[in-house]
């Protein structure tokens, strides 16, 4: 498969099964990339507030932290003329990640952004946030080292 | 805290086999397979089954971290609840995990939290994620619990 700017950051996200599982979306405009985690049933932790479970909403974030690298990355590969040839460079893997709960997630839908603070050559160091409602009431913020995949190894 | 608190707040499923009891009390852990295998005082055990829904790079059919996060945070819920503090319920306040190594594919998960220090209002607590040993994990976790009683006061 190759394709636009389009393809390729659709064709990004769709093939990792756990994206899917927790149900969540990314939109793009440039290199700007928002997730949404879609509320279902399934991502209560408390029943009895009720509120998202931790686990998903650092999850959700994790991912978009992932995602937002790794969509760097692919558009550093596609030039402006020749589009994207079909791959991906491997993805960053997960070093450390620290999530801050800032207020009980509600059961509907979470919007996340994540901000690339330092992209080096073997780490990168990323923050991202959560928010529900108001883009500056945050419910959950995290914050994270990867290790970026090595050309030519 | 009676057990039966403790079971209305995260009642694992009596039915379930060896493995631990389902988790069925909590959607999003039930969701994930998510199985107590053991508690004790200020400690807990638990369990994720590999799952392909739960891959995170398919190129390896390695698991997802986000799904060891969300069993990380459980399990040391879970933990914080067994403690001496004896709470209603529990809300994460922070949760930091570092990953040493992927997760094997096939292989469950397993979690053990350590609520170290609780107290009145905060529970402190260690885990270590990982497949057949303690001392070979997958990744550690270090993270800080509010600790709510009934009747608001803390």
């Amino acid at each position: 498969m190759s394709g636009t700017q389009d393809d390729a950051f659709a064709a990004l996200t769709a093939k990792i099964p756990y994206i899917t599982f927790l149900g969540v979306q990314f939109q793009r405009r440039g290199d700007e990339v928002t997730g949404q985690l879609v509320y279902a049933p399934e991502l209560i932790g408390n029943p009895m507030l009720p509120a998202l479970h931790g686990g998903a909403t650092g999850a959700f974030l994790e991912i978009t932290a992932l995602t937002s690298l790794a969509w760097v990355a692919a558009l550093e590969r596609m030039s402006a003329d020749q589009g994207w040839d079909g791959t991906f460079a491997p993805q960053p893997k997960t070093v450390d990640f620290t999530i801050d709960y800032l207020r009980s997630g509600k059961p509907q839908d979470a919007y996340a952004r994540a901000i690339i603070l330092r992209r080096g050559r073997r780490i990168a160091n990323v923050r991202v946030e959560a928010w529900q409602e108001e883009r500056g009431k945050p419910f959950v913020a995290a914050h994270g080292h990867f290790l970026l995949p090595q050309d030519g190894g | 805290m009676s057990d039966n608190e403790f079971k209305d707040w995260m009642a694992p499923d009596p039915q379930a086999g060896e493995d631990g009891l389902l988790m069925t009390a909590i959607p999003h852990s039930r969701e994930l397979g998510m199985r107590l295998v053991s508690r004790e005082p200020d400690e807990a055990v638990m369990m994720i089954p590999y799952d392909p829904r739960l891959i995170g790079d398919p190129e390896t059919g390695v698991m997802h971290g986000g799904a060891i996060t969300a069993l990380l945070d459980t399990c040391c819920g879970t933990a914080v609840m067994m403690s001496s503090k004896k709470p209603a319920s529990t809300a994460t306040l922070d949760l930091r995990i570092n990953y040493m190594r992927p997760a094997t594919p096939e292989k469950p998960v397993y979690a053990h939290a350590h609520c170290y220090r609780a107290t009145r209002s905060v529970g402190f607590v260690r885990a270590v994620a990982y497949h057949e040993s303690r001392d070979d994990p997958i990744a550690t976790a270090s993270a800080a619990f509010i600790l709510n009683y009934k009747g608001g006061k803390a």
